[in-house]
Order: structure tokens, then sequence, then C-alpha cells
């Protein structure tokens, strides 16, 4: 795991689930899917990515395919991020 | 030949009378929701027929026939009266799209109690200021939502029991009680509580310009309308495979996502996972779906990844598309013509009104972004928004008034006679959207005729955001509107002054976000958020809500005559 990915995952756990909840999550888990992460919330999460690493993600390429895992996040957000 | 036939011939002389006797019921009789959709069913020979077939996100997969859903709801039923929930009290159901959810809803109204589901993604705050309001008993949820439910229950007195349907390996505490569903011994006989038509039965929590939100009260009658709904509407038919999008913490989910379909005894199928295109497509082709009940900001979603991921799916079994949540638009129509090969049918309808009120029935022709007519049985109007005179000019706009009675109207608001009383007007039931009505009768939807936020179908208030965003230490005052956006239709726009020595950068932009995502849930949370330096406001003092409103939808502000100058 790279430190984006311990970055974005390390966000969703604080962020996305209740502090005693046991469920492991890992960069794999099914986020939006597995109902962890709802379209709506998907907002505050891209949000979160925009700021942290300086860029735009357009809309169309927000999808829920493209957030159901951190790593497919992870993907979109080097998409978008300067060399 | 579709249920419904002629839409003509049905308004000739209709009365509910036809789905009183296609149920057996007489005036005065016994009416009890639990029991039509399950004993009922199997008293008529159907006992061994697919009523539920379960999947989630993980791939796991249920099927129960209506003799489970008899028995299982028996055992919900009974398990209740062990802990001595009496008749008429108040029973949350907190949970996802589980199984126990929905033979769980059976259950509560088999033994008398008015249930009252309540969305899974509310967090603390909205799920608080419901089951305050509703003054509940018991709370059934899962262990993932555990926390949420102990942390309300500690600002509450009311709850004395929480149910967990997947106890397994968590620390209960006291107060708290195991319910494995298919490890109880199966009852397989319960006394189903005596109801009748204004029996209380179901407890809905709708969103309103003022106040917290309001507990529609349903009744076991209300049956009678949502089985001849689902049947004329949605035309489910004895082989049929459903599937409604709802989740049953909103009113769609119960009305038809569990009482219409199993009352016809259909089989529906229901997916326990977030919304993904592929996984839909995939569900629905695995399943021979036939009939789909959806909503516009699923299709717009839909929409966005295109026509060409629906061809690598075998859609064939489809027959019967409908939508509801929002107005549905032409382009969506025209969409899933092509997508699809046949069109959504609109249909109309609130909380309130408890079934569909004005709608595209099969056979109608459609117009497409038209509501479509009224259902036989309701007389529906434009009304002049302040006489609430009916307007008879076509294309005049108004609000849309239902002549009461009709089963399924809701006979109260919990704890709020006044906020009832305020929806009748001239002997109307206002529902406060603005429409017009075309020459041939067709509605058309316009828009709210008030500050209710209508986001992917759900209908949240401003005035619950507004006070929760208080609570943030930075606040001084906010208000919280409706924005357009292309997907769901209107998303929550905070404006927000803030306190002397606060910033209104983008990290505390986020952080209030989040704040109102966990404190209310992803709906209530301000998608955009703008911070101002002051609001507009009455000379009274009131926030001008509206004028914000204006200038995101681009029209006319309206009088502002009353508006204090800065």
């Amino acid at each position: 795991m790279d430190e984006m990915e311990q970055t974005v995952l390390a966000y969703v756990a604080k962020e996305y689930l209740e502090e005693d909840d046991d469920r492991e999550l890992t960069v794999d888990t099914p986020l939006i899917s597995g109902g962890i992460v709802d379209s709506f919330s998907m907002v505050s999460l891209k949000r979160f990515l925009e700021k942290k690493y300086q860029i735009q993600i357009p809309d169309a390429d927000a999808s829920a395919e493209a957030f159901d895992t951190v790593t497919s996040i992870c993907t979109v957000v080097r998409r978008f991020r300067p060399n | 030949m579709s249920n419904i036939g002629s839409y003509e011939e049905r308004l000739q002389g209709f009365d509910w009378s036809i789905a009183e006797r296609e149920l057996g019921y007489r005036a005065g009789d016994v009416i009890n929701i639990g029991y039509h959709c399950s004993d009922r069913i199997c008293d008529l020979g159907h006992g061994g027929k697919l009523a539920l077939l379960w999947e989630d996100h993980q791939g796991r997969e249920k099927s129960f026939t209506f003799d489970d859903l008899r028995v299982l709801s028996n055992t919900i039923a009974a398990f209740l009266v062990r802990l001595g929930v009496q008749p008429g009290e108040r029973v949350c159901l907190f949970m996802d799209r589980v199984p126990e959810l929905y033979i769980g809803f059976l259950g509560v109204l088999k033994m008398g109690g008015i249930v009252q589901p309540l969305f899974s993604a509310f967090r603390e705050d909205s799920l608080a200021t419901r089951l305050k309001d509703a003054a509940t008993s018991v709370v059934i949820t899962q262990r993932k939502h555990l926390p949420v439910v102990r942390r309300t229950r500690e600002q509450l007195s009311s709850v004395r029991q929480i149910v967990v349907v997947d106890s397994e390996g968590a620390q209960l505490k006291a107060g708290e009680v195991a319910l494995d569903l298919e490890g109880e011994p199966r009852v397989e006989a319960f006394e189903v509580f005596p109801s009748t038509a204004e029996t209380p039965s179901v407890l809905h929590y709708t969103s309103g310009t003022t106040g917290q939100p309001k507990g529609a009260q349903h009744v076991h009658y209300s049956l009678i309308a949502q089985y001849l709904t689902t049947k004329w509407v949605l035309d489910l038919q004895s082989d049929d495979i459903y599937w409604c999008n709802a989740d049953p913490g909103w009113v769609t989910g119960t009305s038809y996502g569990i009482i219409g379909p199993w009352a016809n005894g259909a089989t529906q199928a229901v997916l326990d996972a977030g919304f993904s295109a592929p996984r839909w497509y995939a569900f629905l082709q695995k399943y021979r779906v036939t009939v789909w009940y959806s909503a516009p900001t699923a299709i717009r979603l839909l929409m966005r990844e295109g026509t060409e991921l629906v061809r690598n799916y075998d859609l064939s079994a489809l027959r019967h598309l409908a939508s509801v949540g929002e107005p549905l638009n032409a382009e969506a129509v025209l969409w899933s013509k092509e997508a699809f090969g046949r069109p959504f049918h609109d249909t109309y309808w609130q909380t309130e009104t408890g079934c569909i009120v004005v709608t595209n029935v099969p056979g109608l022709p459609i117009k497409p972004g038209s509501m479509g007519k009224p259902f036989p049985g309701i007389t529906a109007a434009v009304v002049d928004l302040k006489t609430s005179e009916p307007l008879d000019t076509p294309g005049s706009v108004g609000l849309i008034g239902i002549k009461p009675p009709w089963p399924s109207l809701i006979r109260g608001y919990w704890n709020n006679p006044t906020g009832y009383a305020n929806k009748f007007k001239n002997g109307w039931y206002l529902t406060g959207d603005r429409a017009s009505k075309d020459g041939d009768g067709y509605f058309w939807f316009v828009g709210r005729d008030d500050d209710v936020i209508n986001t992917g179908g759900h209908l949240v208030g401003p005035f619950e955001i507004e006070s929760a965003l208080l609570e943030h230490p930075a606040v001084a005052e906010s208000a919280a509107v409706a924005t357009p956006d292309p997907t769901n239709m209107e998303v929550v726009k905070a404006f927000v002054a803030l306190k002397a020595g606060h910033d209104g950068n983008e990290d505390l932009e986020l952080e209030i976000m989040n704040f109102i995502r966990k404190r209310l849930s992803p709906l209530a949370m301000p998608q955009k958020i703008e911070f101002v330096a002051s609001l507009p406001k009455t000379r009274s003092g009131k926030i001008m809500r509206r004028v914000l409103r204006a200038q995101e939808f681009g029209e006319p502000v309206g009088d502002i005559s009353t508006m204090m100058d800065d």
C-alpha cells in the first residue's frame, strides 16, 4: 500500500465508519456498492481528495464505479494529479 | 392485457369497493396489513410461492416463500409480545434492506404495533428527533447500526429495548436483546391483532418547511388503495418478478416495496447494495425482473453510464417500468425507450397520500415529461394558490389538490393536529406541489410551493439542517435551500454566516459538510456551502430563504418589499 492509499484509507475509516465498527477495511473493500459510502457522501469524499491533492475531478469521472474502492479512487486521483 | 384494461372505462362508476371485494374485506371487518401480506396469500393456496428473493452486496442470497413470510412474521410478532410490547406502541425498524426489515414490518403490524421505519443512513440527531417525537418503545436494528442507536438512546427515555438481528459476537448491554430470526423457534400459529380500518399502522416521518419532521400516521385501511394501485399502475401479475428500488425507510419502500406487492401475492426481488450500474443490470438479468419501479435520480445515474453498458445484459424479461420520487424528465423517458425498449411510467404521490394519485397507467399514452392523469377514484385538480379554487383553464399553474377522502390518506401528523389541519383548504388536500393541467387532462409538474428540498427523490427540511448547522462552533446563522443538480434534481446548499474569528475556507467547508452528514444524514449534507457576510431577512428578522432559492434557480425573487436593508 502506497502513501496515497494509506491516506485515503485512513480518511474513509475515520469519516465513514463508526468508531467501534469492526468491519475490516482494505484498499479493495467495496465502498459504494458495499454501502459504506453512499452517492451523497461521495461528494464530501471527492471534496477531500480535491483539497488534499489540489486537483479538480470532473463529475463525469466521479462515478460510483470509480469511487468504489480505495484502489480505484487513487487511480482517479493520480490521473488528475500533476506529475 | 394489463390489469387495468381501459383507463377510461375504469373511471366510469369507480368505487374502492373493487379492492375491498378482491381482498375479501367488508366494512367493519378486521383488516391487518401483516395478515393480508402473508397469511391471506397462504390461505389462497400460494404459501409455496416465492415472496422474496434477496441478495446483498457480497452476493449472499436468500429466498422466502409466502409461508416463510407467514411463519417468520409470526415469530417476530410473538417475540415482541414476549418483550412486553403492547398494541399501539411504536416499534422502529432501523436496518439496511435485510430480510428482517421486510418480515419485521409485517410482524410488528401483526401484533398490533405501529411500525416506524427509518432510513438507516440517518445519524443520531435525525434518529433522535424522530424517535423522541414518536416516543418509540423498541428499535430493531443491525449490529452495524448499534453504535448510532446506542448514542441516540442516551438522549431518550422512551426506548425500552434495542433488538439486534445479527448480534453474533457482539457484546450486548442492558436493554438490548438478540433476535436470530432464522434460529428462533418458528411460530406456526399467531393470533393476529384484530385491527380495523382506522387502526394506526405505519408512521413515516416526512419533512416540511417549518419545524422538525412530521410523523405521517397511516392506518390499516390504506391497504385498499395500495393493493389496487399496485395492481393497476405497476400491473403486477401472477408470474411477475418485481423490483422496487426504494428503501423501506421511505414510504415508497413500504407502500410499494412491501404492502402492495405482497398483498397482490407477487414475488419481489431485493438488492441490499449501494448503486452500481453494472450490478443493477446484472441483478435485473439474474432474477429475470419483469416489473421495475425505480426513481429519476437512479435513471439519470444509469443514463450517465450510457446505453452500451445495457447491451451487455439480457434484460429481455423486463415488460413494465415505472418511476417515482421526483418529476421524470422527458429525456429520461426517451432514454429508457432506447435503452430498454420501453418507457418509464411516471407516478406521483406523497408520504401523506399513501398511494399513487396521479400517474401514467399502462395503456394510457405517455406524454414524456408529464405526470399523467389521476388514478381512478382520485379527484385531483390544479387549484389557485391563494383561494384553492380549481383552475379550469389549461396551462394555469396552481397547487395540486386532492379531494378527500381516499383509503390511504394519512389520518394525522403525530402530535401535530394543527400541522395536519393546515394541509386542507376549501375541501382539498393541498400537496404543496405546483403543476398545470393540459387540455387532455394530463398534469405537468412545475415545482414545490415551499422551501422543502427534493434531493434524489427524498424530501429534506431546511429547518432541521439549519438547526444542526447552528450547533457548529463557527456558524452564526445559516439558510439551507435547494440548488439545481443534474442528477439529483436538487441538492442542499447552505448559505453560512460565520462567527467572528472564523475564516470561510475550503477546510471549514469540508468540516461543516461532514458535521451535518454525521449529525443528520448524507442526504441532508450541504453539497455546496457559500460563506456570506449576512443573510437576507425580513424586517422582523426572518431569513428569506425564497430569495436565496430564487437566485439559485435563476428565477425572479418576487416581492422583497419586506426585506431588511443591509
